[in-house]
């Protein structure tokens, strides 16, 4: 009873740890895109990546794919720009997002169930 | 699949690329073709083609860029269509959504048939008392056939739980993909191991659960595809507004020295091009009366049910109904830059943004589905420490259930569904609710402060009497103020000029015309010495005013109207009075304001004998006249110092720095002038019924988001307990994990089904 009891105590950790401690690394934008432009699918519950960073003052803009036919994939919302699109399934869109200073952004939709973040460093 | 032909070119700059969307390219050999034509236009760099995506991405040279009308063409030449990506309209997307819905409805409940028809009839059997458990060689077996089928069903109706976990999970984050996988992942595990081993587990703990793991997955997409058809519903007032665009315009072009009209897509239309609206038609771009004249039903974007009379040199706009003229006008505004279209962007952006009221919720959801597999292991465990036998069945189940019955879904669509159907339905009442915050400060309103001119009033001053004091007639007086007056561009003179045009009287010339700064004009006209003004000028000219005038001038004060003498020759022969005339519906809809507890008042940069005629005629007792543009910021800071929440009321011109300090800025949209940015709420027909509306639309969409989020947050506290058996030790009650992937199912689908009641609100008659 007493593993029982300190592998339950050990996932409840584990949960704390890889949810809520564990800082994912986030995108470098010089890695992944060409023209300041980068593709972001919507597919299975994540944006893929989910993370990204980039420098202060430099202009972005996000090319969403979404693959995911459910209505809540539909809309991504980025509340601290005030901007907001409808994804349109299996085509390519288009998120120009103004220039940022310094700070995380999140985005996610409408459900907050699909999450992710831009740090502008 | 991906093949590129690039020029090798230095790449200088940055975001300048277009993407088009190919139709008709059917082989991957198509790709060469179009990167090549692409390639060959001087100012492309690079023209890549995905094929899998049927889109192409073309990269300009430095800061050159080439209109997509030209690509398209390019294309087009090799018999290929093509459109470009961030071009598809409205409609087009509104179409592609609903096909892509209807699609993945009948994927929802094709897996839901597949879940239930598992499930059910194991359902049946175990409640009509059939053993749910292994004791025998027999049991094994069939249990082991089941199980596999419960396999089999896991994957195809429930796949997308298990990835979608999977892949959160690897990126640090949960959903509610992760708590339906973890809860059928748990019950079906277990069930397998009962029957793969029996022995590791007690005998009295081997019990299956198979027929959770499937009706769970079942029910779950059941409630997935009615929140689809629900959601559908949400949108119907960007539908709406979406259809009121015309497809085609019939428009009038110059060919070879010939007048041809021709009936083009509404896309083509361009700036300038002269377009012809036959009655019953709608108007297909913003635009300027040319030719003919017409009455036009604006109601669909105004509220205003009269429809309005339009002759040449007014503005019609694109989606309002052309109803008995025939019109030619000329196209001022087109695509993405029509009023309509600027609407439909506004509306769907505020329909986007979530009101302060929300951003608990959202925090909540940050945490909810780790918090919720915590609390499940913490229920497993206390049932195996603390728990009656057999211990691990019922930690299994309550484990099981816990991570079922939380639904971080509801948490997360209370505010938004009623967000979208809110400012939908203010949209339909003529109301443009610019973001979630201005919705929720806009339900709290305790005052209400109205700008006189151009708010209570029509903002276009008039001629409303002419008492005469000698024997010339009316109109010879009218026509001779108005010749005095013509050059003039006081807006006084202008009443006076516009009524003497609507009489349709002739003006003469006027000599030696003299403007005297704060008092009038006098000039010579027919040989005769006019003098037109205040009291004021008529003493300075020793103008004799009889007992009689002097009454008749107060008395137009009193009714708000500013009284004007005018002397012929040194005699005074009528007194003219002008005044801007209250809205017809300004007193109810006023009253309807005081009637919902706000208090309301006026402010104006007019005298206090006008100011007080037009607040007692409406039924204002608070006002302030006299107030310079610049003061009426310092107004509304005041009310808002004595603790009052200010809604200001103006016409978005001089009244900027007032909208923006207060609460909520409601700007009055001239017709369907949309662009007052320093407006929180913009109403598109001048009544100021547009103001109690948006403020009952307002309340109706807070309290429905405090029902869906007071559900939501009930429904999850009281649920999570009970499923973890909270109840158990008092009445012996354990929560079956597939009533609570029912409740789980429809708990959304009822947040849904709540935000579209508001559908059905209407604002109070009036």
């Amino acid at each position: 009873m007493l593993i029982v009891n300190v592998i339950g105590l050990g996932l409840i950790g584990l949960i704390i740890w890889w949810f809520w401690l564990y800082k994912p690394k986030a995108m470098q934008i010089k890695e992944a895109v060409s023209d300041n432009e980068i593709t972001i699918v919507v597919e299975d519950g994540v944006y893929q990546p989910a993370n990204i960073s980039l420098n202060e003052n430099s202009a972005i803009r996000l090319r969403f794919i979404r693959k995911d036919a459910s209505p809540c994939a539909s809309t991504v919302l980025f509340p601290d720009l005030d901007v907001s699109a409808e994804l349109p399934l299996d085509k390519p869109f288009i998120v120009t997002l103004p220039t940022m200073k310094k700070g995380e952004y999140s985005f996610h939709c409408q459900m907050k169930m699909y999450n992710g973040s831009i740090v502008v460093k | 699949m991906k093949k590129s032909l690039s020029k090798k070119k230095s790449l200088t700059t940055k975001l300048n690329t277009l993407e088009l969307i190919i139709e008709g390219a059917g082989c991957a050999s198509c790709v060469g073709k179009i990167e090549m034509v692409l390639s060959e236009l001087n100012e492309v760099q690079n023209a890549e083609m995905n094929f899998a995506l049927r889109t192409v991405t073309v990269t300009f040279i430095d800061n050159k860029s080439v209109d997509s009308a030209l690509l398209i063409q390019a294309i087009e030449s090799i018999g290929y269509n093509a459109k470009s990506a961030q071009d598809s309209s409205d409609e087009e997307l509104l179409d592609e959504k609903e096909i892509a819905e209807r699609k993945y409805y009948q994927k929802l409940m094709l897996q839901m048939w597949v879940g239930l028809g598992l499930g059910m009839p194991l359902m049946i059997y175990s409640l009509l008392g059939g053993p749910m458990t292994v004791n025998s060689a027999l049991e094994r077996s069939v249990w082991l056939f089941i199980g596999l089928m419960c396999a089999a069903v896991m994957y195809f109706a429930g796949k997308h739980f298990y990835i979608g976990a999977y892949k959160s999970f690897i990126n640090h984050s949960a959903n509610m993909d992760t708590l339906i996988a973890l809860g059928t992942g748990t019950a079906w595990l277990y069930s397998m191991v009962v029957v793969i081993n029996p022995t590791i587990v007690p005998e009295m703990a081997r019990h299956v659960y198979f027929e959770a793991t499937a009706m769970i997955i079942g029910l779950i997409n059941l409630g997935l595809a009615l929140e689809v058809k629900a959601r559908g519903r949400t949108s119907e007032a960007i539908k709406r507004l979406i259809g009121l665009q015309a497809k085609t315009a019939r428009v009038i072009r110059d060919s070879q020295g010939k007048r041809q009209e021709i009936d083009i897509a509404i896309e083509k239309v361009q700036l300038n091009d002269v377009v012809r609206v036959r009655p019953g038609e709608r108007i297909p771009v913003d635009g300027v009366v040319v030719e003919g004249s017409t009455s036009i039903d604006e109601s669909m974007l105004t509220g205003e049910p009269m429809p309005v009379q339009k002759i040449k040199g007014d503005e019609v706009v694109a989606g309002t109904i052309n109803k008995i003229g025939s019109i030619i006008f000329k196209a001022t505004r087109v695509g993405k830059d029509t009023a309509l279209a600027q609407i439909i962007n506004m509306v769907k952006r505020a329909q986007n943004s979530k009101p302060p009221i929300g951003r608990l919720a959202d925090v909540i959801s940050a945490y909810f589905v780790p918090v919720i597999m915590i609390i499940a292991i913490a229920s497993a465990l206390i049932w195996l420490n603390f728990g009656p036998d057999p211990r691990i069945a019922f930690a299994v189940v309550s484990a099981t259930t816990v991570l079922i019955i939380a639904c971080p879904c509801a948490l997360g669509l209370a505010t938004p569904m009623s967000v979208m159907v809110g400012v939908g339905k203010a949209a339909e009442a003529g109301v443009l609710i610019r973001n979630g915050e201005a919705l929720q400060t806009s339900s709290k309103i305790t005052a209400m402060v109205l700008d006189k001119t151009g708010t209570i009033t029509l903002g276009a001053p008039k001629v409303t009497d002419i008492h005469v004091f000698s024997e010339l007639d009316e109109n010879r007086i009218l026509s001779l103020v108005a010749s005095l007056e013509a050059g003039s561009e006081h807006p006084l003179a202008q009443a006076i000029v516009e009524s003497a045009n609507e009489k349709k009287l002739s003006l003469n010339k006027v000599e030696v015309f003299k403007a005297l700064a704060g008092r009038g004009v006098e000039g010579i006209v027919d040989n005769n010495k006019l003098v037109f003004g205040n009291k004021k000028l008529m003493v300075e000219q020793n103008i004799t005013l009889t007992k009689e005038i002097i009454i008749s001038a107060q008395t137009m004060a009193s009714e708000a109207k500013t009284p004007m003498y005018f002397a012929v020759n040194g005699e005074l022969v009528a007194l003219i009075a002008v005044a801007d005339p209250i809205k017809g519906d300004s007193i109810s809809a006023i009253k309807r304001l005081q009637d919902n507890g706000i208090r309301v008042v006026m402010l104006t940069g007019d005298n206090k004998a006008t100011a007080k005629a037009v607040a007692d005629k409406v039924g204002i007792t608070e006002f302030f006249a006299e107030v310079l543009p610049e003061d009426k910021s310092a107004k509304i800071a005041q009310l808002q110092a004595q603790g009052e929440i200010v809604g200001m009321t103006g016409d978005g011109i001089n009244d900027a720095p007032a909208l923006a300090l207060a609460n909520v800025g409601f700007a009055i949209g001239t017709g369907t002038d949309v662009a007052i940015e320093s407006a929180d709420i913009t109403l598109m027909r001048g009544s100021l019924h547009g103001l109690a509306d948006a403020i009952a639309v307002s309340k109706a969409t807070l309290a429905n988001i405090k029902q869906n989020l007071f559900g939501a947050f009930i429904y999850n506290l009281a649920g999570v307990p009970f499923a973890a058996g909270i109840l158990y030790p008092f009445f012996g009650l354990l929560l079956s994990p597939v009533i609570a992937g029912a409740a789980m199912a429809f708990s959304s689908l009822t947040v849904v089904s709540n935000a579209n009641r508001l559908r059905f609100f209407k604002p109070q008659d009036h």
